[in-house]
């Protein structure tokens, strides 16, 4: 039996990722690392690629990770536990281990993942591989100090997307990461945030049942990049799926599905507001990107709710 | 009972990996290493090997999955050529510093630019410092012999280092040759099971690898990383040795050709060995005192051995199929000429950088080479320490 996805029961379970690891007070990767791990009865292997979360649970001799963990290097997470998940596949056919239905789990920022570690992970995906590939997505470098990314939004400010005279932010729109897994045919995709745990925690069960590759796109929160106090987390993970600028939904075998729909879709500036990133698109001469953001989160939203099947 | 074949060495190679039988391979194709790639996965496609076959989308990707693979605790081999270990470069050095034997044959080609499918070493002497065990090869038969070598030397305990076959790309890649190949389970026999070291798959003792290492301990680990090749110096010799015994065929640090009495030396690696032998046939039948020597051993560089072989000579010329741009000479050439210095050899020593992107090598070019060298003892002097040969300049 599963356990039940109750904080009473899950509160009894021994921590994967321990406490004592350097990550910032108030960052969201230990607390998805931490929900998706605990969703997982079985046993499981970690990869990671190089980032925050990498830097900061391991810095030797020590390690935060009480499950087995590798990292390679910054692009490599998906190919890491291709090989990883191989080599399990071929010595449990062999009869060389026993078959302890082990769950291979990797784990990258965005940039790691919608970056420099896009062409593993589609390999991965392509391949088949029985491992689920988490995208913990801060949406910028944070690792390196907040430089931009592909899944930096528009006119977001980071230290390579700088607010100047001339340019206000980042020029371009975030590239969307979901979809371009979902177009992998793989088993299971689906995005998620930290702030409601138990949907993310079902979405994992969900992906680590599957056979074949996975995909979780979880939005984590970077109060050093994002600007904003560290006890705001949760709260601006909820405005980003509240504003739909972060919908919550799945795609199982092809069928989409939203797995949360707000009651009242709140406008754009909601989730902008209380992020120092985005302070100077309420500059009257920028206000214009406020509208293109709406606008891009309008379409993207209506796309979505027609590929669930559901009513505007 | 062994068996004689015609093959070629990518062939010879997908023959040897088929009898080591991989738990894991990752590889990817590219010019001239494809054949083994293509050869393997019809042993896969046959059911002949055990193996899982990770066809990766690249050699970056088939480097991290070999790297993934060892370290979740079986046997794991791959291959490539050129640009492909270029690509893979950042994996390549990570696989050495995770101590991950894995094994994976060169065919050796020019590195791009311009891009060029043909033989020469800057693929891998651009390698030579990634903390991999490199073994070069002259024909089929050795890469065919190295391959199964370099299992036994990857995996010893006190080595636990990644290490690279390399034969030349198309003339031994593609070359067809007379190659005997030893049964199943005598090869196997020889490499014995592999043998996991805390391996990642042990979730009852779970294991960080690759974590962040900072200077209170990076050092360290890079001097246990250098333990492991000085290891292999004194494990490469034990495995040829064992390899002798049971197969017959003699492998050391290097092979010495008529170099007993010798006055002139040549030093060349893989393929060229084979026409620079019968260069030296034709100059000792004039009564010429030329001998060569061709190393099969790159990393660890035995300095010693290599020095006291050579201790006598007059000249050594050394051949380099590749160039270390605004250094001294070629990469074979600087490490022979610090041996040579280090170990009091008096020589004079001369570099002839040949072969670049395939261009071919002919017997007379090698015999102008020791003319040079012939002038070289007589009159006490290196006109030209670098020279290229057969270029238009």
């Amino acid at each position: 039996m599963a356990t039940a996805l109750k904080l009473k029961e899950l509160s009894k379970k021994e921590d994967r990722l321990t406490s004592g690891h350097r990550l910032c007070a108030g960052c969201a990767a230990p607390i998805i690392v931490r929900q998706i791990l605990t969703a997982i009865d079985e046993p499981v292997v970690v990869a990671n690629a190089t980032g925050c979360l990498e830097v900061s649970t391991t810095i030797y001799p020590y390690t935060a990770w009480n499950v087995p963990w590798i990292h390679t290097a910054f692009e490599t997470a998906a190919s890491t536990i291709s090989g990883v998940e191989a080599m399990y596949r071929s010595l449990v056919r062999q009869g060389k281990i026993e078959d302890t239905g082990i769950k291979f789990v990797a784990f990258g920022g965005d940039g790691g993942t919608y970056d420099i570690g896009i062409q593993a992970l589609s390999g991965m995906m392509e391949r088949g591989h029985k491992a689920l590939y988490v995208c913990y997505n801060n949406e910028a470098y944070m690792n390196t100090g907040i430089q931009r990314s592909g899944a930096t939004p528009l006119g977001a400010w980071t230290t390579t997307s700088p607010v100047g005279s001339v340019v206000p932010g980042k020029p371009r729109h975030r590239k969307d990461m979901t979809a371009i897994a979902v177009a992998h045919d793989i088993p299971y995709a689906a995005q998620a945030s930290p702030h409601n745990w138990r949907d993310l925690m079902k979405k994992v069960r969900k992906a680590v049942a599957a056979d074949g590759a996975t995909f979780i796109n979880v939005l984590s929160d970077c109060n050093r990049g994002w600007r904003h106090e560290t006890d705001q987390t949760l709260e601006v993970t909820r405005l980003a799926v509240e504003t739909c600028y972060w919908p919550l939904y799945e795609v199982e075998n092809g069928q989409w599905k939203l797995t949360y729909r707000p009651k009242e879709k709140l406008p754009i500036e909601e989730f902008l507001k209380p992020q120092g990133r985005f302070r100077h698109l309420f500059a009257e001469q920028n206000k214009h990107i406020i509208k293109e953001l709406q606008a891009q989160v309008d379409r993207k939203w209506r796309e979505l709710l027609e590929r669930c099947g559901e009513e505007e | 009972m062994s068996r004689f074949e015609a093959m070629d060495g990518n062939t010879a190679t997908a023959e040897a990996m088929r009898q080591i039988n991989p738990d894991v391979v990752a590889a990817y194709p590219i010019t001239p290493q494809t054949n083994v790639v293509q050869v393997f996965s019809q042993f896969v496609a046959d059911g002949e090997v055990d193996t899982e076959f990770v066809r990766v989308e690249s050699e970056h990707s088939a480097m991290a999955a070999c790297i993934g693979a060892s370290t979740a605790g079986g046997r794991v081999m791959t291959a490539t050529s050129s640009n492909g270990l270029a690509f893979m470069w950042e994996m390549v050095y990570i696989a050495a510093s995770n101590r991950s034997p894995i094994v994976m044959a060169v065919a050796n080609r020019a590195l791009s630019g311009p891009i060029n499918i043909h033989c020469d070493h800057s693929d891998s002497m651009g390698a030579r410092d990634a903390g991999w065990v490199q073994l070069f090869g002259e024909n089929p038969q050795e890469a065919y012999d190295n391959a199964i070598q370099a299992v036994r030397i990857a995996e010893h305990d006190d080595v636990l280092l990644p290490v690279m076959s390399m034969y030349d790309g198309f003339i031994t890649s593609h070359g067809l040759e007379r190659v005997q190949i030893e049964e199943d389970e005598a090869v196997r026999d020889f490499i014995g099971p592999f043998k996991a070291h805390e391996p990642l798959l042990d979730v009852d003792h779970p294991v960080t690898y690759g974590p962040l290492d900072f200077y209170d301990f990076f050092m360290e680990h890079k001097r246990q990383q250098v333990e492991g090749m000085k290891q292999a110096h004194r494990v490469i010799p034990e495995v040829a040795a064992d390899f002798e015994k049971r197969f017959g065929r003699r492998y050391g640090f290097f092979e010495e050709y008529r170099l007993d009495g010798a006055e002139l030396a040549l030093v060349v690696l893989s393929s060229t060995a084979g026409t620079a032998k019968s260069v030296v046939d034709d100059l000792r039948s004039q009564g010429l005192k030329v001998g060569l020597l061709k190393p099969r051993v790159f990393r660890p560089f035995p300095s010693e051995e290599l020095a006291d072989a050579l201790r006598d000579k007059a000249v050594i010329g050394v051949m380099d199929r590749s160039d270390s741009f605004g250094a001294l000479g070629g990469p074979l050439f600087m490490e022979l000429a610090a041996a040579c210095k280090t170990h009091d050899v008096p020589a004079k020593m001369v570099d002839y950088v040949f072969g670049l992107g395939g261009r071919d090598t002919t017997p007379d070019q090698i015999e102008t080479v020791f003319q040079d060298m012939a002038a070289i003892a007589e009159t006490g002097e290196v006109k030209q320490l670098v020279t290229y040969l057969g270029v238009r300049e």
